[in-house]
């Protein structure tokens, strides 16, 4: 059993896929149990892997006993253990969480909604585990698919156009990320993420592995939204289906920076790649840019889903930036920070998910005294927009603190200051949305503009989401918390013994 | 100087935060929610003060609670000067919760759980910070009680509360993020550590600049200090309801910013670090502007809160200066200014609410003749401003004359100037509130109501206790001298 956990992690929600389109057929009741089941399953892997992974190393797991570089490994060490977690608790968490909202919009589209979203939850963990480059590739373009059509099932008139325009990118990224794996496989004449990575040294001067290098990063940048690769993130993040956007925007970026590293430590190797490469400064500006582009763009939107979307391609700039950074403080803080964002991200979208389930749309003035009727809903947000302002003892600023201190070490000073600055402009952004919750009036889509007999407008009754939603909301927003505490131990058990000693 | 593993810092930290589900639930019955309220206070000063005889012993008490980063827990340790300054808030807290009950019933505001609830959050968070046993344990304590008083101080929710807030977290949440927090990177990136400790931790780490770079970002990053010119957050914050402005404004958040520049001239620098490289005469400096442009600005408010306030911005850079002077008196007078300035602001404040209550007027101009219609509330007010003047028999004599005797002995004699001139200014600025009160004829205004006597029983106790407490600290202050000695090692 232990031994099939792998296989079992990707099978769980594969096999309940499938399952899901064929009772939407024959009884819908079924479809929501079965996909819970399917999810339950991969995190109880997941879990049960990084365990493992924990107390005896790495686990490797060939399909049907072909052994690499032949056949299909799936590799798990403590940096993708500890992100498969993440997917499958965050997909898991989420499907209670948005269930009221999927079974009132999706109608008799719930069941393709349902095994769309465990396809993306199979690719999504089928990424993060898998040891084979062109596998990834696949399973990238799983997971793409996936998400464009979840993308474009949103309500909205914009959603079949901001999903087109995600499918553009995202193939030209793929495309990119395709040409890379090619030019590997030419010098290598593998597939094999060990087996390349054994072999690149004695090639490493060559023009070739630097094209194959850039390729590669190119195509993942693009696939993660880096600045100025984002265009696509914020309509398809906006339009799309709440339900969707809730794990897609917190998971579908932070996995494809995994790639990143993982493309960096185990392909590449961080000796060739911060060494012998001498990209890091230009990518460190690069990502100090991105952070404040981010910021800055995040500060002119007036809906907050725009707004929320600005403010993960400000993130995306602080990961990249951190690894980048090449040293163990900034790598540290890199890792640390995909945890955190992921979750304080998750927090956010849920919180936003609870809000559009209440009104019509989340433009700001919408959200006008949003705290009199919302109470629970934006306690959660505010403790996931302090968490990203960086205010401990949430998690934002531990992760932060890395960051922080790998650009006073590496003396890049410039990435220093855009963290800071994007602080403060992360602070201007939310308490702009508290001082327009907190201080103006309700707004007339509640009841107050029906009429007086409601008495006076300041004191209104609370109408809050359904249970469920809340529930989840607090359990995460309180886990910003708890993480943010655990950071210490997070670091020393999981993150610490994958970065490369030797780093300075 | 010997350290016992102990819980009960954790415990007075927390109990008010624990107590806040109650509040919540108990929020449509306000009489049991004050009590609840009273509750906490009291097992709150009382573990507060069960630490005082191991402390007065020359004990620490301290306790580790997450291991968050290498070499920097998030960890609590309470020695003499935390103590001393965890007395003075808990303590002021139970009084003010009764001043709160008369103030805010009297005024029939709204949202009084909300308002009950990010007050004991907001202590929570002051405790915390002064038993802060290091740099990241202090901030993170910092940063809630900036968050936990916004609410508070925006709790008119107009449009005058919402700009006073903006002004508020910019200047308070905009240094500790832009000033404070790169400046404890940087601290840890050289020393490897951001322990308090009594010769400090950054001697020898770094070059003269960049050391002297760190205390300017530190000495101002900790606005809530009020240091001129990152003061005007102070006056804009008395929008706030008077109790927020007494006990926050007069005695928590504002010496928490004080409170934790004492911690970094002592526990981070070490005296010996700052008087080899003359930051002592720099603070010493700033400080001295503040408090005469302070004293001056006072004089020219009307509006008897704001002059309180700039009142405040001065008095609280007495405290910096006289730790600033680096010897052993003066830091003694300045610590235990943090006490009595407490007592004395808090009555003044309470005095200024309670004429708020009962009369409805905000403006000195208009309290003219009023003392006579309130005697206890002036006589209580005149107390309040003789001890922040400094003017026996009150408490805060005896902390300006160590200031006083601490510039003698270091030889600061500009300073001492200083002192004794805004002694001078505060007397202009206060005693004329009390002689107009109680001399001046009432002053003729349309449309002005008549005054039915004194403010409700719950506003009056309050002062009369704190007025009391002023002159009994008079009588009553070798423990605190005794606390601030065995802090600083003295």
């Amino acid at each position: 059993m232990m031994t099939q956990l792998p296989a079992i992690l990707v099978a769980g929600p594969f096999l309940a896929a499938f399952a899901v389109s064929i009772f939407s057929w024959l009884d819908s009741r079924y479809c929501y149990p079965i996909t819970l089941l399917g999810l339950l399953t991969s995190l109880g892997a997941s879990l049960g892997l990084l365990l493992q992974v924990t107390h005896t190393g790495p686990v490797h797991y060939t399909f049907a006993g072909w052994e690499p570089p032949f056949g299909i490994e799936l590799r798990i060490d403590l940096l993708n253990g500890l992100v498969l977690v993440l997917v499958s608790g965050v997909a898991f968490l989420n499907l209670p969480a948005s269930w009221s909202m999927i079974r009132r919009d999706m109608h008799e589209k719930r069941g393709t909604f349902l095994a769309l979203y465990l396809l993306l939850v199979t690719g999504l963990l089928g990424v993060t585990a898998t040891a084979d480059l062109f596998n990834l590739y696949v399973l990238i373009e799983i997971t793409s698919l996936a998400s464009y059509a979840l993308l474009a099932m949103g309500n909205s008139g914009r959603s079949p156009l901001a999903s087109l325009n995600y499918v553009y990118l995202g193939v030209i990224g793929a495309s990119f990320y395709l040409l890379g794996v090619g030019y590997l496989y030419i010098l290598t004449g593998s597939l094999n993420m060990g087996d390349v990575a054994a072999l690149l040294p004695s090639i490493a001067s060559s023009q070739a592995v630097l094209v194959a290098f850039v390729f590669l990063i190119v195509g993942v940048l693009i696939k993660m939204a880096f600045f100025p690769l984002h265009i696509w993130l914020p309509n398809a993040y906006t339009f799309a289906p709440l339900a969707a956007s809730r794990v897609i925007a917190p998971l579908m970026t932070k996995v494809m920076i995994y790639v990143m590293i993982r493309l960096m430590i185990s392909v590449f190797g961080l000796e060739y790649v911060f060494e012998t490469l001498d990209l890091s400064q230009a990518m460190v500006w690069l990502s100090s840019l991105a952070i404040l582009a981010g910021a800055v763009m995040a500060l002119a939107q007036n809906e907050l889903k725009r707004m929320l979307s600005y403010i993960i391609v400000a993130e995306i700039g602080y990961m990249v930036g951190g690894f980048w950074l090449g040293n163990q403080a900034g790598i540290t803080g890199a890792i640390l920070h995909l945890i955190n964002d992921a979750l304080m991200t998750f927090c956010l979208f849920l919180a936003a998910g609870n809000l559009a389930y209440k009104l019509k749309d989340l433009h700001f003035e919408s959200l006008q005294g949003i705290f009199r009727t919302m109470p629970l809903t934006m306690s959660g947000f505010t403790l996931a927009g302090v968490s990203i302002i960086g205010v401990p003892p949430t998690c934002g600023f531990f992760s932060k603190w890395y960051l922080l201190l790998g650009s006073i070490e590496a003396e890049a000073y410039g990435f220093l200051i855009a963290l800071i600055v994007s602080s403060l402009i992360s602070a201007v952004l939310f308490f702009r949305i508290f001082e327009i919750g907190y201080f103006e009036p309700l707004h007339h889509g509640h009841g107050h503009g029906h009429g007086h007999e409601h008495g006076h407008g300041t004191e209104s009754a609370i109408a809050e989401a359904p249970p469920t939603m809340v529930i989840v909301l607090a359990v995460v927003a309180l886990g910003l918390i708890a993480v943010g505490l655990a950071s210490g131990s997070i670091v020393n058990e999981w993150i610490l013994p994958i970065v490369p000693r030797g780093l300075m | 100087m010997e350290q016992i593993e102990s819980i009960r810092p954790l415990l007075a930290v927390l109990v008010s935060a624990a107590v806040i589900p109650v509040l919540i639930s108990s929020g449509g019955r306000p009489n049991i929610r004050e009590a609840w309220t009273f509750v906490a206070g009291l097992i709150k000063f009382g573990i507060v003060v069960s630490m005082l005889p191991a402390v007065l012993n020359g004990q620490e008490l301290v306790l580790s609670l997450f291991q968050v980063f290498p070499g920097v827990p998030i960890a609590l340790r309470v020695d003499g000067i935390g103590l001393l300054f965890a007395l003075v808030a808990s303590f002021l807290w139970m009084i003010t919760s009764a001043y709160s009950i008369g103030y805010m019933r009297g005024l029939k505001e709204h949202a009084q759980t909300r308002y009950y609830a990010y007050f004991a959050l907001a202590l929570s968070a002051t405790i915390g910070a002064a038993f802060s046993a290091n740099l990241l344990t202090l901030y993170l304590f910092y940063e809630i009680l900036s968050l936990s008083t916004y609410p508070l101080v925006t709790h008119h929710q107009d449009a005058e509360a919402r700009a006073s807030g903006r002004k508020y977290l910019a200047y308070i949440l905009g240094t500790s993020i832009g000033l404070i927090l790169p400046a404890m990177l940087i601290c840890y990136h050289l020393a490897g550590t951001l322990e308090f400790s009594q010769s400090g931790f950054l001697a020898g780490q770094a070059g003269q600049p960049v050391l002297i770079g760190l205390f300017l970002l530190l000495l101002f990053g900790f606005a809530k200090a009020a240091l001129m010119p990152l003061h005007s957050w102070l006056p804009a914050a008395m929008v706030a309801p008077t109790p927020v402005s007494a006990l926050l404004h007069a005695v928590a958040v504002v010496k928490v910013g004080v409170f934790s520049i004492v911690r970094v001239m002592t526990g981070v620098f070490g005296i010996d670090l700052l008087s080899g490289m003359h930051l002592g005469t720099l603070a010493g400096v700033i400080a001295a502007v503040t408090i005469v442009l302070g004293s001056l600005i006072a004089m020219s408010q009307d509006e008897l809160k704001r002059r309180l306030a700039f009142s405040t911005i001065s008095q609280l850079s007495y405290i910096v200066l006289g730790v600033a002077l680096l010897s052993p008196k003066g830091m003694i007078g300045g610590i235990v200014h943090i006490a009595m300035h407490a007592f004395g602001k808090i009555t003044l404040f309470f005095c200024a609410g309670a004429i708020m209550v009962a009369s409805g007027r905000k403006y000195i101009s208009q309290m003219h003749g009023l003392g006579r219609q309130m005697p206890i509330t002036f006589a209580a007010f005149f107390i309040g401003s003789l001890s922040v003047i400094g003017f026996p028999p009150t408490g805060g004599f005896f902390s300006k004359w160590y200031m006083v005797l601490g510039c003698v002995e270091s030889e600061h004699l500009l300073l001492l100037l200083v002192l004794l001139l805004s002694s001078f200014l505060n007397a202009v600025y206060f005693l004329p509130i009390v002689f107009q009160g109680f001399f001046a004829a009432p002053s003729e205004q349309p449309g002005a109501t008549t005054v039915q006597g004194e403010a409700p029983i719950w506003c009056l106790v309050p002062l009369i206790v704190t007025a009391a407490l002023s002159v009994g600290l008079f009588f009553y202050h070798e423990f605190l001298v005794d606390l601030v000695r065995i802090g600083l090692g003295l």
